[in-house]
């Protein structure tokens, strides 16, 4: 039953704080957005209006004309909900709710590649691109700093352990996205190796796509490897110099277990609760922080959608992303709680 | 959690080569910011983004030092601004000399040249003469010009005037040189000016065909002014080059080692006053959180769960978007995130502190909470704090770059972010123009290194398991 109840705890509190950030969103952008979508519903109308040459012909003065229009664009305008102001309950309350079960309508200015106006359809295109990328950059990155990380800690102090420590504080003082920019001068224009931009020319539908795609992965996942595993291997390093000093590790010595399996069979396997929490962490900070770096490498993933829609005030789309950043920060430490008891057993919910 | 007071923290860190090595970056760099403004006017830093005052400077020039690398001596962009003034006069004629003198040991010609003065007369317009020293001791005269009159009786007042390389009278002047001297008669069209007062002498110096003549040059201004409120008021000349400085150029002109070296303070104060600002929220909201208890507790924790989740980097933009991006408001955005992760670790601090015997025997006897918190909970934290600052200084740095990067940052305060933003605007990448990237970058890197190595040093000084290894 302890369980139960702490399941229903976390969801609740999930729900809360999914709540608040959909509501903050909105409370940052609502006063600005307004204002910008309502001065372009009107000159969208006006222009229509005055384009329609029959339309017009049937006015005979001037302020008809404009009485007409002034009608037209607040028609528009209460078709849109923008009638009662960003912070109205029943405004906030609707999209709120719509939000929370994944309905986030239709967006402002930004298409998908069929041309799609449905926020969740544009999420859903960009987020494979996202995963494809980050996804397999820090699995790499997190088995490779665990690999260098464990041989570090059992060698601590040896001249491979200072290179390993100094790599890291190196590796983790250098912006990701500068470097992908020296990197993209360096292979993309200087050596020519790779594409400079990440987005392969050719349309998905394209049967060569999977291969281009991969092709433009290659720099800047090689970029992100490089200059994330410096972090991780420190990391891990730390916690297995920790663990190698337990007695039950002296013990095992003392009993002839061989070296390795000391590293990876008990220090690692002890240190393991706490790295599997930093990867699923790891894993979903990638959505958020990759803004950046997608805008440098040009990769068509969540990140630049996010930027592009920032660009445009498109505030559904930046509603939505927010909410499924957060959604799914929130799932990925919970999970990792719920990991972190499967693994250690000393730690039993409830 | 173990006590350390802050003096064995300092004898435990010291043990640490790298904290020393960080400390001495860091020392460098506060170095560097006391000669960004002790050196670097403010003035050509608050003109960053404006485009007039740079356009005596070359248009993405590499740095100087290249020169070293490739070995292709590069002649060097010369802006310079303090002449030899001498005062003399001939009868009623007041003649002030304006003497440059520079060395040129480079093996490629100028690109160009430009004298730019500044002038203060009245109803007799003033005489300019221009006239170059060579290293072989010829002296070539130049332009001659009067300047333009005013009416009888007018009030003396300024004017600006430049003359530049490519003006006609420079040509037609340096033939006649050719045709006195050497007894050569060239046609003016055919001379370059730029390459004729370099060149080496001969018949052939007219275009420079004869290859630069390396030494130490002197341009010479002379004016002859009539009035008694007549005097020059500046002058100043470029020898247009194709590399510049220690920093190079951008393709504004602008002269990089300005922003390079005026973006060190600027990211060190945003540093260290969101680090230290952070901290301290974070660490007063944490001890109160678990020092009280109760529905107050669950009511903090669960504000500082919606400041966890939150994305940082949207909710930093839309902030910048909507409210504003002065530089103090995106500070105040970076503490708004910064505060939550040292918060948590003072709470669950303050919760195991609190349940300590010798807490309960000083409430006891009488103590007040105030007192408990200060004297006997927030000194145990402290060394942590300082960790947690050095670590955070950095990611303030990457994130105020990171904004700037994005074309978010203050227009009015450049920083290395928005150098980096330019660089990736007008396709430094693309065009090769590798030191607008470098060096900013490179700032940005060695300034959060410096924070990274003390942060870790701290670390193992606190942490009593990695102590010594």
């Amino acid at each position: 039953m302890a369980l139960k109840g702490f399941l229903i705890q976390r969801a609740l509190n999930m729900a809360a704080i999914l709540l608040i950030t959909v509501l903050l969103t909105m409370a940052i952008l609502g006063p600005s957005a307004d204002a910008i979508l309502k001065r372009a519903i009107e000159q969208e109308t006006r222009t229509e209006i005055l384009q329609n040459k029959e339309l017009v012909g049937k006015f005979k003065d001037p302020g008809e004309l404009e009485d007409y229009v002034k009608s037209q664009v607040q028609g528009r305008i209460s078709s849109m909900g923008l009638n009662d102001p960003w912070y109205s309950p029943k405004r906030l309350w609707t999209i709120a709710i719509r939000v929370m079960t994944l309905d986030f309508g239709q967006s402002y200015y930004i298409r998908g590649y069929g041309g799609s106006s449905n926020v969740r359809d544009i999420i859903l295109e960009s987020l494979p691109r996202t995963v494809l990328l980050f996804g397999t950059a820090t699995l790499l990155t997190a088995i490779l700093g665990i690999l260098i990380g464990a041989a570090a800690a059992k060698r601590a102090g040896s001249l491979l352990d200072k290179i390993v420590m100094g790599y890291a504080a190196i590796s983790n003082s250098f912006p990701l996205w500068w470097i992908g920019m020296l990197a993209i001068l360096l292979f993309s224009y200087t050596l020519r190796i790779f594409p400079a931009r990440a987005t392969p020319p050719i349309p998905p539908a394209d049967p060569a796509y999977p291969a281009a795609l991969l092709y433009h992965m290659a720099l800047p996942l090689l970029t992100m490897v490089s200059m994330g595993f410096g972090g991780w291997a420190y990391m891990v390093r730390n916690l297995m110099v920790g663990m190698l000093q337990e007695d039950y590790i002296m013990v095992a010595r003392a009993k002839g277990v061989p070296e390795g399996r000391i590293l990876y069979g008990h220090a690692l396997r002890s240190a393991a609760p706490p790295i599997v929490t930093m990867m699923a962490l790891a894993l979903s900070g990638s959505f958020g922080g990759a803004m950046i770096t997608e805008a440098v490498f040009d990769w068509p993933g969540l990140g630049r959608l996010y930027w592009e829609a920032i660009g445009l005030l498109d505030v559904p789309v930046i509603v939505g992303l927010t909410y499924v950043s957060t959604l799914v920060f929130l799932l990925s430490v919970f999970m990792a709680d719920i990991l972190y008891g499967i693994l250690d057993p000393r730690i039993r919910i409830g | 959690m173990s006590a350390l007071p802050v003096g064995s923290l300092w004898k435990e860190y010291r043990r640490y080569r790298s904290g020393l090595a960080g400390l001495a970056l860091l020392a460098s760099l506060l170095a560097l910011s006391a000669m960004a403004i002790a050196l670097v006017p403010l003035d050509a830093y608050g003109q960053w983004n404006n485009p007039s005052y740079w356009s005596e400077y070359p248009k993405a020039a590499p740095p100087a030092w290249v020169n070293y690398i490739t070995g292709l001596k590069l002649p060097e962009h010369l802006v310079l601004k303090d002449p030899i003034i001498d005062r003399s006069a001939i009868g009623r004629v007041k003649v002030i000399t304006h003497t440059f003198r520079f060395a040129f040991p480079y093996e490629a010609f100028p690109d160009d040249f430009l004298f730019k003065f500044s002038l203060k007369y009245g109803a007799s317009p003033p005489l300019v003469e221009l006239s170059a020293e060579r290293p072989d001791g010829v002296r070539m005269l130049l332009a001659r010009s009067a300047m333009p009159p005013r009416s009888e009786g007018s009030e003396a007042r300024a004017y600006d005037s430049a003359i530049f390389s490519t003006d006609r009278n420079l040509r037609v002047n340096l033939a006649n040189h050719l045709a006195e001297r050497l007894g050569i008669l060239a046609s003016p069209d055919g001379i370059s000016p730029e390459r004729m007062i370099f060149a080496k002498g001969g018949p052939s110096m007219a275009d420079g065909g004869t290859g630069v003549l390396k030494g130490d040059y002197a341009f010479q201004a002379r004016f002859f002014l009539l009035g008694d409120q007549d005097d020059v008021i500046s002058s100043s000349l470029v020898i247009g080059g194709k590399v510049f400085g220690l920093f190079g150029t951008d393709d504004l002109r602008r002269d990089l080692s300005v922003g390079i070296l005026w973006g060190t303070p600027i990211a060190l104060s945003i540093g260290i006053s969101v680090a230290v600002l952070s901290a301290l929220i974070g660490l007063a909201y944490g001890v109160i959180s678990g020092y009280h208890g109760g529905r107050l507790d669950e009511l903090m924790m669960r504000l500082n769960d919606v400041a966890y989740a939150i994305p940082a980097l949207p909710f930093l933009i839309l902030l910048a978007l909507s409210l504003g991006r002065s530089l103090l408001y995106v500070i105040a955005y970076l503490i708004l995130f910064g505060w939550v992760g040292i918060a948590k670790v003072a709470r669950s601090a303050a919760l195991q502190i609190k349940a300590a015997p010798y807490i309960e025997a000083v409430e006891l006897l009488g103590a007040s909470s105030w007192r408990v918190i200060f004297r006997h909970i927030v000194p145990q934290l402290i060394p942590y704090a300082i960790a947690n600052i050095a670590l955070s200084v950095p990611a303030a740095i990457l994130a105020e770059a990171g904004l700037s990067f994005l074309g978010l940052g203050d227009p009015r305060v450049p920083t290395w972010g928005q150098i980096l933003h330019d660089a990736q605007l007008h396709g430094a990448a693309a065009r090769g123009l590798w030191w607008w990237a470098l060096s900013p970058g490179m700032m940005l890197a060695l300034s959060s290194l410096a924070f990274v190595m003390i942060g870790y040093a701290l670390d193992r000084a606190l942490n009593p398991r990695m102590r010594g290894i």
